[in-house]
């Protein structure tokens, strides 16, 4: 069963083409994830497919409803927590989850359990009747993602979920997320540049760069394209020429180099550490470590768009300010 | 849908009570206005004058003053929304935007009758008579079509602006000419024919002569005229509103 199909979808800002004929399809009950660098595209896609903004051209559909013909079908399918807080922080936690529930159209019994219901959840019972003002950004992370359930929607979009907060808190809401997913067969569409969030969390992931997709696959398969191993190693000298002229290797898949930092991919990478090191003397390097390991998305992530997603990221700092230094290794 | 709407307006008078500078702050301009004008002029012959005297023929001025900047606040607001993110919550709910117009419209007609009525009571302390209970219902139904109309229009706007600097001069540079030719100050009778075509095209002219008929008993445009077109233009701009909501984007 088909929860999301797009086809083509494409939306140019001016001149700027922020998503380029995308085409996907997620499957019902699919944690899917989208994984790229600020500025790829992931929160455009998002906001195309929750109604927000209509696509330049390309067609979508939700539950079998299309996002520009049918978005009120759309906008009842779905349940969004936001990349930006979308909270009245001039209403308490309540009042924000009583206006999503009127808004709804969700009837005055329900409205209630259902309102204690994901307080709990998000365990935010004792914080329900302070304005949101006051509230933390784990907590108004947490609330946004209670009144995004509310409703019990079919398809759950989180942007960016714990951008910004705690390496305690984000775990606190991948675990939950996991567990909704697991308990309630509910879609989840999840954007993220934190490699270890989409690897932990995804199904399948989709990387977009520059707007356009460079894979698809699960977390496994897409590790697996670089075969088994990485060494990798750090060196002053000529590291470019030594990575090119170990690429003529046979049992080299890949080398990709930045700055002092060379990455093989290879298979069998234990067996093969001496003839490197040896390589690399020959070459004039001076070695400073090597560090042998199994493919991290990062890796997959160098592989496809030939960056790390954290220079991308270097020259543009996500709204929010604060980022943690974990990148999945 | 009429719970839709009505959980919007409760949204937005939530937010008005907590912060009741808003209150104040509105109707500082109109009451200052009333009294310096109103004193100022009040004891000159004053030429096209029906009413008592120059400050009763004020005070519906000013109450359509005060709706109208109260509208082009509603406007203001949604643009807020928009920066502060809650806009997003709002356009992303299954609900026709018609109705997200009309729950905006109540809260900004809500407030600007609140103001009106301060404007109204405070202008008593200075002489002006308040009409009977029947005739202030039905200044308050024209309250309700003015502010309909520039919430409407304040709205529009906002529907199509990002940035709050740019929505604050193009809502002054309509908002003057609206006033101005309006008659909120001076009988319309006394413009050069010329400015009173202007003036015969201001819906605020048609408010504001409305609210003359209902307060003061006299007006130079007759009360049925002026509720008609007030009603047309109230119609009007709640159409073109949810048109305007339904091809906007949020973000």
């Amino acid at each position: 069963m088909i929860a999301v199909r797009t086809e083509n979808l494409t939306k140019r800002f001016k001149k700027l083409t922020a998503v380029n004929a995308v085409s996907f399809e997620v499957n019902k009950g699919e944690i899917f994830g989208f994984l790229g660098p600020n500025g790829a595209g992931k929160t455009t896609t998002i906001n195309m497919l929750s109604t927000l903004i209509t696509p330049t051209s390309g067609h979508a559909e939700l539950e079998g409803h299309d996002i520009v013909k049918n978005r009120n079908g759309v906008r009842r399918s779905i349940g969004v927590v936001f990349q930006e807080p979308a909270l009245d922080s001039r209403l308490t936690g309540r009042e924000n989850l009583e206006f999503h529930a009127h808004m709804y159209g969700m009837k005055s019994g329900e409205r209630k359990s259902r309102i204690a219901e994901v307080l709990a959840l998000v365990e935010l019972e004792d914080k329900a009747s302070l304005l949101v003002n006051t509230y933390s950004g784990g907590m108004k992370r947490r609330l946004e993602i209670a009144r995004g359930l509310m409703h019990r929607p079919a398809i759950l979009f989180l942007d960016e979920p714990t951008l910004g907060l705690d390496t305690q808190t984000r775990r606190h809401i991948w675990d939950y997320v996991k567990k909704l997913n697991s308990e309630t067969g509910i879609t989840i569409l999840l954007t993220t540049h934190y490699m270890e969030e989409a690897d932990a969390l995804s199904n399948r992931i989709l990387i977009l760069d520059h707007g356009g997709i460079v894979a698809l696959d699960t977390p496994a398969q897409l590790k697996n394209v670089l075969g088994g191993d990485v060494i990798e190693l750090s060196a002053t000298g000529d590291t470019p020429s030594f990575a090119s002229k170990l690429e003529l290797e046979p049992w080299i898949q890949s080398a990709a180099v930045q700055g002092e930092l060379v990455r093989l991919t290879l298979e069998k990478a234990e067996t093969k550490v001496a003839a490197v090191v040896e390589a690399a003397v020959a070459a004039n390097l001076t070695l400073l470590s090597v560090n042998i390991r199994k493919p991290s998305l990062d890796d997959v992530f160098i592989h496809y768009t030939g960056k790390t997603i954290r220079e991308e990221n270097g020259d543009k700092p996500p709204p929010r300010g604060k980022r943690s230094g974990h990148h999945g290794h | 849908m009429v719970r839709v709407a009505g959980i919007l307006w409760l949204r937005d008078m939530k937010r008005l009570i907590r912060s009741p500078s808003r209150i104040i702050g509105s109707i500082t301009l109109p009451l200052l206005t009333l009294i310096a004008l109103g004193a100022g002029f009040g004891r000159m012959p004053i030429p096209g004058l029906q009413s008592p005297d120059y400050l009763s023929f004020l005070v519906p001025g000013m109450i359509g003053m005060t709706i109208l900047f109260g509208g082009t606040f509603s406007g203001m607001s949604v643009l807020w929304d928009r920066q502060y993110g809650f806009l997003k919550e709002i356009m992303v709910a299954p609900v026709p935007r018609v109705v997200i117009v009309i729950g905006r419209i109540a809260s900004g007609s809500t407030t600007g009758i609140i103001q009106a009525t301060v404007i109204a009571l405070a202008a008593t302390l200075f002489g002006f008579v308040l009409p009977s209970p029947m005739r202030f219902a039905l200044a308050l139904i024209f309250m309700v079509l003015i502010s309909v109309i520039f919430t409407g229009l304040g709205l529009i706007f906002a529907s199509r602006m990002k940035d709050e600097q740019g929505f604050g001069l193009i809502m002054n540079f309509l908002i003057m000419p609206f006033l101005f030719l309006s008659g909120a100050f001076a009988p319309i009778g006394n413009l050069p024919p010329a400015i009173r075509m202007l003036s015969r095209i201001d819906p605020l002219t048609y408010g504001v002569e409305g609210l003359r008929a209902a307060l003061l008993g006299t007006s130079s445009v007759p009360l049925p005229v002026s509720l008609a077109v007030c009603t047309g233009g109230a119609v009007v701009l709640i159409a073109l509103g949810a048109w305007f909501f339904e091809t906007s984007e949020a973000v």
